[in-house]
């Protein structure tokens, strides 16, 4: 592995009962998140994903490739265009920089909107990684 | 390196409904440093049914979060601190305040921006939570695409049985949303709607520049795909961009240079969201230093917005935006990724 190499990507279905499910596994109560009509009256046009399910997503889309004995060290997200029911969600990563069992990800997560989250992860490796 | 230079979370000027009041940033500001939480405790210990949970609701199969050995996901992080629909009661009364004046001046809303999270050490089932936590900064009043608001970041430092296990930089926008959704015309997916690639009738154009006469000269050369620098023939101050007078000496006579085209980037900005008409982020936006001194702010090509670096040469090239207009933009100069 290199500095410049793409992880495969992975698309994610955003269907309501996974914003719904997210946000209650992750403890957010926040209505936004699970009632149409509050979020309406808040200005948004449905409900919307969650900062930690994005969180949690961008994680697994980490360990799922680079296996179970990874370590996620920092996970920094930024999000921007929301994850609203009916839309799909594409997680793609690149390799930025590779040295001594350590491995940095960029990670964009594009949705028919725009990019849904930008970040930077890293995590490190167990040992014989190629 | 994770370079990333910073782009503004959801920024766009838009004239807002606006119910809210201004509130004195210093009235803000005083709130930076000061608690948000205290001592607090996890509602819950670390366990394998939230745990378990998660993993459902994320599709996450991670055999390193099933099992006796099984460790939480370290995304978790947070999810240990909620408050839940019961609420919080740790929070401290400068976070309570902070809220209060918000939302009392009418930023009632709140929008998650920023995670960004350190794990030390592994969560396991039986893991006792606590954490405490600090108001970190209060931005000042921004417009952004959902309304007017203030964005607050707080950092929190979490440990497990009295060891430091994580910290958790948080960032939200406290706003006043815009006129509220009509339910009923909801779409799916909803919206704005990617801008399509629509016929060229009635694709969005770029914004055209306002042409004077103080300007002229400019839009002149880049039409003769010749970029003009100013120079007051008082003093031989060179000036961009283009103003009636020299800010050295006063001389409103000058004449102009052509610049030779090289450049460096002195520093840039990737825009990736909001979207604006007409553009397509995510896309770099450079402040160029031309080999003749001046700099200017102008599009950076031929390079991917992520490997746009300070430093790195570029040289002038002009770009056809649509059929009745052109623009200086900078190519980044082959080789030249570092």
């Amino acid at each position: 592995m290199k500095a410049g190499d793409e992880l495969p990507e992975l698309t994610v279905p955003i269907t309501r009962t996974l914003i719904v499910a997210g946000a209650l596994a992750s403890r957010d109560y926040q209505d936004v998140h699970h009632d149409t009509e509050a979020a309406a009256e808040k200005g948004s046009p449905d409900i919307f994903m969650n900062i930690l399910t994005t969180n949690g997503l961008v994680g697994r889309y980490l360990t799922d490739h680079f296996g179970p004995r990874c370590v996620l060290r920092k996970v920094a997200i930024r999000l921007g265009a929301p994850n609203y029911p009916g839309d799909t969600m594409v997680l793609r990563g690149t390799v930025t920089e590779v040295a001594d069992g350590t491995a940095v990800v960029r990670v964009v997560g594009a949705n028919g909107l725009g990019h849904h989250v930008t970040g930077t992860v890293t995590v490190s490796l167990p040992e014989g990684t190629e | 390196m994770s370079e990333v230079a910073q782009e503004e979370p959801v920024t766009v000027a838009r004239s807002a409904r606006t119910p809210e009041t201004p509130l004195p940033y210093e009235r803000l500001k005083a709130f930076e440093g000061q608690p948000a939480a205290t001592a607090a405790v996890g509602k819950d210990p670390v366990n394998a049914p939230m745990i378990r949970h998660w993993c459902e609701a994320m599709g996450d199969a991670n055999p390193a979060y099933q099992g006796p050995d099984a460790i939480a996901p370290p995304t978790m992080l947070q999810a240990w601190t909620m408050g839940g629909l019961s609420g919080h009661t740790d929070r401290s009364g400068a976070f309570d305040a902070l809220f209060a004046l918000l939302d009392g001046a009418g930023y009632t809303s709140v929008v998650a921006t920023d995670c960004e999270q350190e794990y030390l050490r592994p969560l396991r089932p039986g893991d006792e939570i606590t954490f405490d936590a600090v108001i970190e900064a209060v931005s000042e009043r921004k417009t952004t695409k959902l309304g007017v608001g203030h964005f607050v970041t707080t950092r929190m430092d979490v440990r497990a049985d009295g060891e430091p296990a994580g910290t958790h930089r948080f960032r939200i926008l406290k706003y006043a949303p815009h006129a509220p959704h009509a339910p009923h015309a909801r779409q799916n997916p909803p919206a704005v709607p990617a801008p399509p690639a629509a016929p060229a009738a009635s694709a969005p154009r770029r914004p055209r520049p306002v042409i004077n006469r103080d300007n002229a000269g400019f839009w002149a050369g880049v039409a003769g795909h010749r970029l003009l620098i100013q120079r007051c023939t008082g003093c031989r101050t060179l000036r961009f961009p283009w103003l009636p007078g020299c800010s050295r000496c006063g001389s409103p006579e000058w004449d102009t240079v052509e610049a030779s085209g090289a450049g460096t980037v002195f520093s840039y900005v990737v825009l990736h969201h909001p979207p604006f008409p007409a553009f397509d982020p995510p896309y770099a936006v450079g402040l160029i230093e031309l080999a003749e001194g001046v700099r200017m702010v102008s599009n950076i090509v031929g390079v991917p917005h992520d490997r746009v670096r300070i430093g790195m040469p570029v040289r002038l090239d002009f770009q056809r935006v649509d059929e009745e207009f052109e623009l200086p933009a900078f190519r980044a100069a082959a080789g030249g990724e570092g």
